[in-house]
């Protein structure tokens, strides 16, 4: 305490010695004008997105978060490693903000990269509370820039939160406006004949399923760094510069598809960690993901940032120019995705496909190649594993209907490019399973974990020290991105020890994904799927470390809970 | 709980004594609405709609529900009315209020009473029943009924929606009854008594929350059911054009 005193007497005293950066956040009501709408929604510092906050890796950081609604908040720190009741997890990390309340948040800062910052409370996050993070690091990063910008993506819905969980409950196809209709009916009878039409939709209705639920919510904006497609945010470059962007996918439910005709991407972080640089020339970027890649403008002209919705329902816009007010043409949406029975795999009673990434080496092996080279150029993995000439994508199901193919027919960043830069930990055997079925039931609206919602679930129980191999199969027809708070993700690629280092892990309809976690941090912690609706509805596991350095077994007993896993 | 208590005073204690190790702290149950059963609700107006019959017979009539629930249990009331106009009396007047729980995962069953209090006698009914949605997108509405006369009838409701676009939808419902006894009061024979076919054309105007629609219902009775009205010179076949709104909010 004493010590505590004293240093905050001296940073009082010598302001320029202050070691520990304060930051203050206010939770404000705001208006949010996506150039289609205006809606009341929250934000930070009476702006949504709320401010970039600019940390550096080694500082200590103090952060004062003044809660100026009517209702409890609270800030997650999305992807930065910290002690669990600073993780901002109302029943989990802390109580919560209470309105008129100012909570201080203090945990030093260890690592380095792009991660964003969102309320954990209610649907506070869709409604606009949330912001960015970037971290400088400590050290020289391995890649050069000349200048950088967040490009924070959101998909801004004219409904409230607490509006579209109802409507969803009331009506799971409220929002779905890209249904097969009569017409699609006739010009599908029409291209692959009648017979096999009817049969499609008999087969697809005898499940009960949608080939277009790709997106629960659509009718939404999409937004980059709070700018609609018709407010076009711009971000300035000198040609020749290299210009570092910082993409977050502040999204409540959407993956976007991202692309910037004209400009290679080099990728080179995904989830704040460094990766061995990979070309591409779109990504997809999912639901609470940051990837940061470089592009190196050398004309004198505009280009545009053009990320379209997975499930080609909207579009954020922004564009890069040497000049304000240059821009480049808006290329138009491509046709809506459908799914195929490939994505039905997972579904139980259904022929399970062989998609078991495990055994993925014969492709690692010729990327591994091509890695160490270090060649930053001429890698096309996009013909990587299919046999047909199809592109094909290992984390995919085979002949899944939203496989992505790049709009110019070039490389699209697949999970099997992610290389990590620098090992983060040593590689070791896993020391046990856990296996996490992603379940639902699309016409209840229902989302859980091996059948069990967030409510009847017991908590995931790991110990310290151990390293637990997470099998993720997904049973829904959605894609699901998973979110582990607290400790990393190392998604198994079948890199070995260069497996990339994630804090979010997106599982395709239809696949199995593997991720190991060092169990290296002690309290507990969430664990869900991203998708604002999907966690609200059940998809959500509280996780407890048990043991531990700063633990005694003291500690563990006083949450009394039951024990058992998932 | 006295254990617990005075765990976290030596854990308190602890962190105080030793200020600068990372402080043993207590690990909270989750006791946010999250960890709780998710309760929603709706209403919706399924029919809400102006009929003018073949022989210039004017009805207003709607059919609509209220839900209040989680996943595992909801409390639903179902209303149905159909008023004559110029007679300014209700011909039918149907209150049902049911819980429900789900089955199996895609059909629910119904449990509750049904009030049926139209100008004339009164019935009061048991109701049992399932709801859901079947194979090839029909949605399946049966309802078995005993009323407090031992009366005992069933009505099974089937509709089914043909998406023209993702915003004109042609929707088409069949609402069958049966009674397994005769309530001559109620102008109700043994056997299948009436159906009521509905073709409705609608326009999504306000995401799904209003939209108009226009369309064509007919309504017959059967058997002792159309004798008896013949008797009472009632109508056993009519035909109407509707024009009305869907509503859900």
């Amino acid at each position: 305490m004493k010590v505590r005193l004293l240093t905050g007497l001296l940073s009082l005293l010598m302001p320029a010695l202050v070691l520990a950066g304060e930051y203050n956040l206010t939770v404000d009501r705001v208006e949010i004008d996506t150039g289609d709408f205006v809606k009341e929604g929250i934000g930070y510092n009476g702006k949504s997105p709320g401010p970039v906050l600019r940390f550096k890796e080694g500082e200590d950081v103090r952060i004062n978060v003044t809660n100026n609604l009517d209702e409890a908040t609270s800030i997650h720190w999305h992807g930065l490693i910290l002690p669990f009741e600073q993780d901002g997890v109302p029943g989990i990390s802390f109580p919560g903000i209470q309105p008129g309340e100012t909570f201080t948040y203090e945990f030093p800062i260890t690592q380095a990269g792009t991660y964003w910052f969102h309320s954990h409370s209610g649907f506070q996050e869709p409604d606009g509370a949330f912001g960015a993070i970037v971290i400088e690091p400590e050290g020289r990063e391995p890649f050069r820039y000349d200048r950088e910008y967040v490009i924070q993506l959101t998909d801004k819905h004219p409904h409230s939160g607490d509006r579209i969980m109802r409507n969803l409950k009331m009506m799971p196809d409220y929002y779905n406006r890209q249904q097969q209709t009569v017409g699609e009916f006739f010009s599908d009878a029409s291209s692959n004949g009648l017979m096999d039409t009817i049969q499609d939709r008999m087969a697809w209705g005898d499940m009960r399923m949608m080939k277009a639920d790709v997106e629960d919510v659509q009718g939404f904006t999409g937004m980059i760094n709070g700018k609609g497609p018709a407010q076009n945010w711009t971000g300035l470059f000198e040609p020749g510069e290299r210009v570092r962007l910082r993409f977050i996918n502040s999204s409540a439910m959407t993956y976007f598809d991202v692309r910037i005709p004209g400009l290679d991407m080099t990728v080179v972080q995904a989830d704040g960690n460094n990766i061995q640089p990979v070309n591409v020339d779109e990504f997809r970027i999912g639901v609470a993901e940051t990837y940061d890649v470089i592009v190196h403008p050398k004309d004198e002209r505009a280009h545009t940032i053009f990320a379209e919705s997975m499930g080609r329902s909207g579009y954020a816009r922004a564009t890069l120019a040497p000049e304000e007010g240059m821009e480049a043409p808006v290329p138009p949406m491509r046709d809506p995705a459908r799914l195929t029975m490939a994505d039905m795999a997972g579904m139980p009673g259904m022929d399970h496909g062989d998609m078991d990434h495990s055994s993925m080496e014969n492709m690692d092996d010729s990327n591994m190649q091509d890695m160490d080279h270090g060649s930053m150029d001429g890698m096309d993995h996009s013909k990587m594993g299919g046999d047909d000439g199809q592109p094909s994508d290992p984390f995919y199901a085979k002949g899944s209907g939203i496989m992505p193919v790049a709009a110019n027919d070039g490389k699209f960043l697949s999970y099997a490019d992610l290389k990590a830069q620098k090992p983060l930990y040593e590689e070791r055997e896993p020391t046990r399973e856990i296996e996490l079925r992603l379940t639902g039931n699309m016409e209840r609206y229902t989302w859980s974990i091996n059948g069990v919602k967030y409510e009847d679930a017991d908590p995931i129980r790991l110990q310290y020290g151990e390293r637990v191999r997470f099998k993720f199969v997904n049973e829904t027809m959605m894609t699901h991105p998973m979110h582990l708070h607290g400790m990393w993700s190392i998604l198994d690629v079948g890199a070995g020890k260069w497996n990339p280092i994630k804090h979010t892990v997106s599982v395709q309809p239809g696949t199995t994904v593997y991720m190991e976690t060092e169990v290296d941090a002690p309290g507990q912690w969430a664990f869900h799927c991203h998708l604002s609706y999907h966690a609200a509805a059940g998809m959500f596991r509280k996780v407890i470390v048990e043991g531990g350095p700063d633990s005694t077994q003291a500690k563990t007993d006083v949450a009394i809970e039951e024990g058992g896993d998932a | 709980m006295s254990r617990i208590r005075s765990l976290i005073t030596v854990s308190l204690l602890g962190s105080m004594v030793f200020p600068t190790a990372v402080a043993a702290q207590e690990m909270i149950a989750d006791t946010t609405s999250r960890k709780q059963a998710l309760t929603s609700w709706g209403v919706q107006f399924e029919e809400l709609e102006y009929r003018y019959s073949d022989d210039d017979e004017e009805l207003g009539v709607w059919s609509a529900d209220f839900f209040y629930g989680t996943d595992d249990l909801k409390v639903r009331w179902l209303t149905k009315g159909e008023y004559a106009i110029e007679e300014q009396a209700y011909e039918g007047l149907e209150n049902q209020l049911v819980a429900q729980v789900p089955i199996s995962d895609f059909f629910d069953a119904k449990a509750g009473v049904r009030f049926d209090t139209p100008e004339g006698p009164d019935r009061t009914y048991a109701v049992l029943g399932i709801t859901g949605l079947a194979p090839q997108w029909f949605e399946i509405d049966a309802n078995l009924y005993v009323n407090e006369e031992g009366d005992t009838s069933a009505g099974l409701d089937a509709e089914y929606e043909l998406l023209l676009t993702n915003y004109w939808i042609l929707s088409a419902a069949v609402d069958a009854t049966v009674a397994f006894s005769e309530d001559r009061e109620i102008g109700v024979g043994k056997g299948l008594v009436s159906t009521e076919t509905g073709l409705r054309l609608s326009y999504d105007l306000v995401d799904r929350a209003f939209s108009p629609y226009i369309g064509v219902v007919h309504e017959r009775k059967y058997g002792d059911t159309a004798d008896i009205a013949e008797a009472e010179s009632g109508s056993t076949e009519d035909w109407f054009a509707v024009i009305g709104a869907r509503i859900a909010f």
